[in-house]
């Protein structure tokens, strides 16, 4: 028995140890970085309608969000006397889950340690995309197990929506990974080192990375990952100043916590992927002494961050859409114009010599 | 010896959830259990190292198929004293169905000419152990290269499909107010606007209420 145990140690153990002691060191660092940038979401947001945000809790507001988990978490739990209790509760915590996941193939980093990502699957971006269309379970069951009208309506609008958004951001995905020729995460990354930059004698820059040649598909991204996460002009779902509060009205406490965690990591995830399809990942903008000596997971949090920022000031600044105009958006432009630019790509790659 | 223990979690959480699927009252609860039984297939998939399979098979099934499911589920008012009624009626059919596809795994299984040499030249989604192609593109390559003609010829019926259901569903009504974003964005100060010079004690009619279209 304790032979087995040791080989099955050696052949197994460490590297489950050593995996999930990275699994938790990933989630920690995500988590506490989640929670400066709902901070930042805020203060952006406050710095735009010329307030000042949350600035009580520690030096400028800064433990604002611990203070609001400390709130929800202490909170009483209601549970609605119709609800489904398993299922009402089995929601949240699929939205926060299945959010979290998707971090599992996103690599922050690659240097001579090797590469910083907890797994290097090579189908990598089909189980990304996978696990984001699993995001919509947390909405419908959450909706539906509420056993209320307003709920059940708001699921189904948000369902509808993110559905429809995932067929746009599919098809950009598919035109990144024409120009990569592989479905690992890190590839994609590394396949941004040459490009169109190259070609112009700019070796290892910006203009490298793929929001230059692939520019109609960054700007379509960056919208559908807006929609896909409910995110402001979209957030037709929990639309506060019409609404209450969509698929969650009836949730409280910790599990509207776990949604709005789940959000948040979702919202964190688009940034990460933008980050990685169109803005080069962990890479420098040029590689050049003072910028390329900087640590690859510094670059790669600035980009996010900056995503990020963009994505705060569209909540600041945009007004909202109407349902039928997202619809109208989602299916009339962005499905015909992802499924041209797809069909573009290819034709430029294999009739431009790109393929050699 | 870790693979064998995932593949005997999965198995169980498979059937259970599909045995599940059918025992369960709740039509709902149904459809998770259903949701579970696709996820548990996709990590059965994972370790036969078909891990393409398993990703398409949770974006297609649970990400899109399930979806529908659900909502037609959720949206329809099921009753169940109904159901039940209906299925002592039809057991017997359901059965004989249910016989009818058993006996035929079944031969298929015990059929002679399926040894292990034959099934090991039917196109494999999983390439050969040893060759470094990934199974992406050993897929990639038995569909679009080597029966690229098949799999147009069904894009083409599934389109046709499409189309056919469109047509079905798709009622143009005659009469009902649409929005134009482009004639809205196209609108400016020459088209928006008229400057209509009233005299002075005299009354104009506005020329809204002649053209109702334009008041919008």
């Amino acid at each position: 028995m304790l032979e087995s145990l040791q080989t099955f140690m050696t052949d197994y153990g460490w590297n489950l140890l050593a995996l999930v002691g990275f699994s938790l060191l990933l989630l920690v660092v995500l988590l506490i970085i989640i929670a400066f940038l709902l901070l930042m979401d805020r203060k952006v947001w406050a710095a735009v309608q010329m307030r000042r945000g949350p600035n009580v809790v520690g030096p400028f507001g800064l433990l604002q969000s611990f203070a609001d988990l400390l709130k929800f978490v202490l909170k009483e739990t209601i549970i609605p006397a119709g609800s489904d209790k398993a299922v009402f509760l089995l929601a949240p915590l699929a939205t926060a889950v299945f959010a979290l996941a998707s971090w599992a193939v996103i690599p922050v980093n690659q240097n001579s340690w090797g590469k910083w990502v907890i797994s290097d699957m090579n189908v990598g971006i089909l189980y990304l995309t996978a696990i984001s269309s699993l995001g919509v379970y947390g909405i419908i069951m959450g909706g539906w197990a509420s056993n209320s009208k307003y709920p059940f309506m708001g699921s189904l609008r948000s369902a509808a929506q993110m559905v429809s958004y995932e067929v746009s951001i599919g098809f950009v995905i598919v035109c990144v990974i024409l120009c990569v020729g592989s479905l690992n995460v890190t590839d994609i990354v590394n396949a941004q080192r040459a490009g169109l930059g190259t070609r112009v004698g700019l070796t290892s820059s910006f203009l490298d990375w793929h929001w230059l040649p692939l520019f109609p598909m960054f700007v379509v991204f960056f919208i559908s990952a807006l929609a896909e996460t409910n995110r402001p002009p979209f957030d037709l779902v929990e639309a506060e100043s019409e609404l209450v509060a969509g698929f969650m009205v009836e949730y409280s406490s910790t599990p509207y916590l776990l949604y709005m965690l789940g959000e948040y990591v979702a919202i964190t995830t688009m940034c990460a992927l933008t980050t990685i399809l169109f803005l080069g990942g962990w890479l420098p903008p040029v590689d050049l002494w003072p910028l390329n000596a900087i640590p690859g997971i510094l670059w790669f949090l600035l980009k996010l961050v900056f995503v990020f920022f963009m994505f705060a000031m569209v909540k600041a600044m945009v007004p909202r859409y109407r349902y039928d105009q997202l619809m109208r958006l989602g299916w009339k432009v962005f499905l015909p114009l992802s499924l041209v630019m797809v069909i573009l790509t290819a034709a430029v790659l294999q009739f431009g010599g790109f393929l050699s | 010896m870790a693979s064998a223990i995932f593949f005997y979690i999965f198995a169980a959480l498979a059937v259970g959830s599909g045995a599940a699927v059918i025992l369960t009252k709740n039509p709902v609860h149904a459809v998770l259990f259903l949701i579970l039984a696709f996820f548990n297939a996709a990590g059965l998939f994972v370790l036969l190292s078909a891990e393409f399979l398993a990703m398409l098979l949770v974006i297609v099934y649970v990400g899109a198929v399930a979806v529908l499911f659900l909502f037609v589920v959720m949206m329809l008012d099921v009753d169940f004293a109904e159901l039940k009624a209906g299925f002592i009626k039809n057991a017997g059919i359901g059965a004989l169905v249910g016989g009818i596809v058993l006996a035929e795994i079944l031969a298929l299984v015990g059929y002679r000419g399926l040894t292990a040499a034959s099934t090991l030249n039917v196109a494999s989604p999983v390439p050969a152990a040893g060759s470094d192609i990934t199974n992406t593109q050993a897929l990639g390559e038995i569909l679009y290269t080597k029966y690229v003609y098949f799999f147009e010829a069904s894009g083409l019926i599934l389109f046709v499909a499409m189309i056919g259901a469109i047509v079905l569903t798709l009622k143009h009504r005659e009469g009902v107010k649409r929005q134009s974003i482009s004639a809205q964005v196209a609108r400016g100060p020459k088209t928006g606007l008229e400057i209509i010079k009233v005299p002075s004690g005299g009354s104009v009619i506005p020329p809204a209420a002649k053209h109702p279209e334009a008041a919008e």
